[in-house]
């Protein structure tokens, strides 16, 4: 109890330098030029911390492993795809339907179903929830590991069909272009904020992205205080007492998929917009695992964890492998010793390594949630949590 | 609903009707699939040919799906973990296999004495490969966390399986690879009624068929196999009665990449093309196989692994291949969640 004490009082401190970094990224982009592509992979790294906090929902929280998370972020994307473009050109007599969308998308594309981004928003925060439920009920009745290939499963049938969505023709509508792109996407236009254009600058949709994350770290911590978090994580620690303390398995298993699935979405569609395009590459198995592994890097079940490791490994992807690992003098070393690979090709590989380190040798996570640390320490009964080892 | 997750058994009477109706089902829609197609050749008047020629090529090509799944069986039956990598040692298989051609000097042109010899080296030689990385894997990946939650190894064996892909890239590229015919395995052996069996069909079973029967009655007969299965059982009491559990389940491994080592051959002799993500579909369609006979169980994994040979050559003749790997996936959730013991499983603790 002098431990819980202890941490209540801090709590507020440890918000001080949360604001200090919320407040330097906030003005980050006004020291860049409007198109910078700092800026860009900043954005990117944003989107990932939205479903790296939505994964830490599920598998950090209630301890599910899921490895289709990839699924959702091509729900949202496709949601995008189809309701903010040229894609279904024939719908009310090829004039379109425009849905609160700005004068300029009406004359520009006249065609398509283009919906304001606040409802494709909505639209997919509403079916990846659903999606997310559907896919969580047949693992109600397993356990462990066979959840983890289930969700797979369902996760490769999903991409399966946005890669082959092409020959799915449904009233002379594809599904989707497979690998090649729906695009363009329509541009953003928030109310209050107006029109967006990721082709002259960039800040817009930096800002918009920072806002999703501190919405979405808002709703987690939150849902971590709530009484459903803690339900997650007495169901985390171990099923049986937590079933026979009251809490119910089947409505607090399906509320983790569902909401952790909607960030997923909600990333998906932002990102749809932002990239402009949607195509089925985007919807690789290992998507799936690129987010657990920021999952595991930074600590199962710690947000603030979630967060650094989201980042660091979107720094890694982004920055570290093309720009310092295989450019300049570690590339020319690399020759040197008589390898002639780039670290590019092999990303995948690189955080697969990272998975299994992190795994064997600090399964806690960089920043391991303070709560799971006291555990770590102290011990609890369950024996079916990720993270404890007997290290 | 909240219940069955919990308790290892249902009521009796209730269990019973269930089992009846889970295996049967699963029956039906396993046999609907090419019964469908064979009703529509039929149909269309054009013979039962087609779907024969089908049952051949998906029977051939189980044989390789048998020869993986078993690998999963063994490992899980031990030690419950879905050795995630397993596909992936595979794919290296057949890496191996090819880059050993050249080494061996096998050209399209070597006689047939020559072939059979030189396949013989490469078959040990990629065996032996596939066996020590599935070995070593075990021993960096998944020994340190033996006492950690189920679901640590089952992570870092997904991050293995992302390792060995991009060792697969960084040997033959990130593109398929088309690789020397040697055995030309489209050739027509004889045929039965417009069922074509080729050279590929023989070559699978020839393989397969003493491989299966010899790890039989390694884990049946000999003094390690009944320690593999004191082990499987319970390890504890295993390590009380003086069996060497971490030796035993070395050994398990071992045996594991030595299947897949000899599938890897054969797929690529089979397929005449080489890829790095081979493994990750191949590990897949040989998990369902493996989950579809029983996982832990060797007579369901071969079993399953023929059935879900049909099921696959099926469904890239007539659906396409680009839906195969949905389709298969479909039955593994159906089967996951109806019947997790599968066709002839025993009972784990997990799938209960």
């Amino acid at each position: 109890m002098s431990k819980l004490a202890e941490l209540r009082s801090t709590r507020w401190a440890a918000w001080l330098p949360a604001i200090i970094a919320v407040v330097a990224v906030a003005l980050f982009p006004l020291f860049r030029p409007p198109l910078d592509a700092t800026m860009s992979d900043v954005i990117q790294a944003l989107a990932y911390v939205v479903m790296a906090l939505g994964l830490n929902i599920v598998v950090g929280f209630a301890g599910l492993l899921d490895l289709g998370y990839v699924a959702f972020y091509a729900f949202g994307a496709l949601a995008a795809g189809w309701f903010a473009s040229d894609h279904f050109s024939k719908v009310n007599g090829g004039e379109g339907v425009h849905i609160g969308v700005s004068e300029f998308v009406t004359t520009a594309f006249p065609q398509g179903i283009h919906v304001s981004f606040l409802l494709i928003m909505i639209g997919a925060i509403i079916v990846t929830a659903v999606a997310g439920a559907v896919i969580g009920l047949p693992t109600l009745r397993l356990r462990g590991d066979y959840i983890a290939i289930v969700t797979l499963a369902f996760g490769e049938i999903i991409s399966r069909f946005a890669a082959n969505g092409d020959e799915v023709v449904i009233k002379g509508y594809a599904l989707s272009n497979g690998r090649e792109s729906i695009s363009p996407i329509d541009q953003l236009n928030l109310p209050l904020v107006g029109e967006f254009d990721s082709a002259t600058n960039l800040r817009l949709y930096f800002w918009l992205a920072l806002a999703l994350v501190l919405v979405v770290l808002f709703v987690n911590f939150r849902l971590r205080d709530s009484r459903l978090g803690r339900a997650w994580i007495a169901l985390r620690e171990d099923e049986v007492a937590a079933a026979s303390m009251g809490v119910p398995l089947v409505r607090t298993k399906l509320t983790a998929y569902a909401i952790g699935a909607t960030f997923g979405g909600i990333a998906g569609a932002f990102l749809g917009v932002y990239n402009n395009s949607v195509n089925a590459n985007q919807f690789q198995f290992g998507i799936s695992i690129f987010l657990l592994a920021m999952v595991i890097l930074g600590g199962l079940g710690s947000i603030w964890g979630v967060v650094i490791g989201a980042v660091l490994l979107s720094f890694v992807n982004t920055y570290v492998i093309p720009d310092v690992l295989d450019k300049g003098s570690f590339n020319n070393l690399l020759s040197d010793v008589g390898l002639d690979f780039t670290f590019g090709e092999i990303k995948f590989g690189v955080f697969g390594f990272i998975l299994v380190l992190m795994m064997v040798l600090r399964p806690q996570g960089l920043l391991p949630e303070r709560r799971r640390a006291i555990e770590l320490t102290e011990g609890t009964g369950g024996d079916d949590a990720i993270v404890e080892t007997r290290a | 609903m909240a219940a069955a997750s919990i308790s290892t058994g249902r009521p009796k009477g209730g269990a019973a009707v269930w089992d009846f109706i889970s295996k049967w089902g699963l029956i039906t829609l396993l046999v609907a699939f090419p019964l469908t197609y064979a009703g529509i050749d039929l149909a269309n008047g054009d013979g039962l040919a087609r779907i024969g020629n089908n049952l051949v090529a998906g029977l051939s090509n189980g044989a390789i799906w048998a020869l993986i799944a078993l690998g999963y069986t063994l490992v899980y039956g031990i030690i419950e973990l879905i050795n995630f990598a397993h596909g992936d040692v595979f794919m290296i298989g057949s890496f191996t296999a090819f880059a050993l051609y050249s080494v061996v000097g096998l050209t399209l042109a070597t006689g047939p004495l020559g072939l059979v010899l030189g396949l013989l080296v490469i078959l040990l030689l990629s065996m032996l490969v596939c066996g020590s990385l599935n070995v070593m894997i075990e021993r960096v990946a998944y020994r340190p966390l033996r006492g950690a939650p189920k679901l640590a190894p089952l992570i870092t064996a997904v991050g293995v399986s992302f390792i060995l892909q991009n060792v697969g890239i960084l040997w033959f590229g990130s593109s398929q690879r088309g690789i020397p015919d040697l055995i030309k395995a489209q050739q027509e052996l004889f045929s039965i009624g417009g069922v074509e069996v080729s050279r590929a069909d023989l070559l699978a079973v020839a393989v397969t068929v003493p491989l299966v029967l010899l790890l039989t009655t390694f884990v049946n007969r000999s003094r390690l196999g009944k320690a593999m299965r004191a082990t499987a059982q319970d390890p504890e009491a295993a390590r009380l009665m003086g069996i060497n559990v971490d030796t035993t389940i070395s050994l398990t491994f071992l045996l594991g990449g030595l299947l897949a080592g000899a599938a890897g051959l054969i797929y690529a002799l089979y397929q005449t093309n080489v890829w790095y993500f081979q493994g990750f579909t191949a590990g897949l369609i040989a998990f369902t196989a493996a989950v579809m006979g029983g996982i832990g169980n060797l007579r369901g994994a071969v079993l399953g692994g023929l059935i879900i040979g049909i099921i696959q050559q099926i469904s890239d003749n007539r659906i396409g291949n680009e839906w195969t790997p949905a389709v298969v996936f479909a039955y593994l959730v159906l089967i996951m969640v109806f019947r997790p013991q599968g066709l002839i499983g025993e009972e784990t603790r997990e799938a209960g």
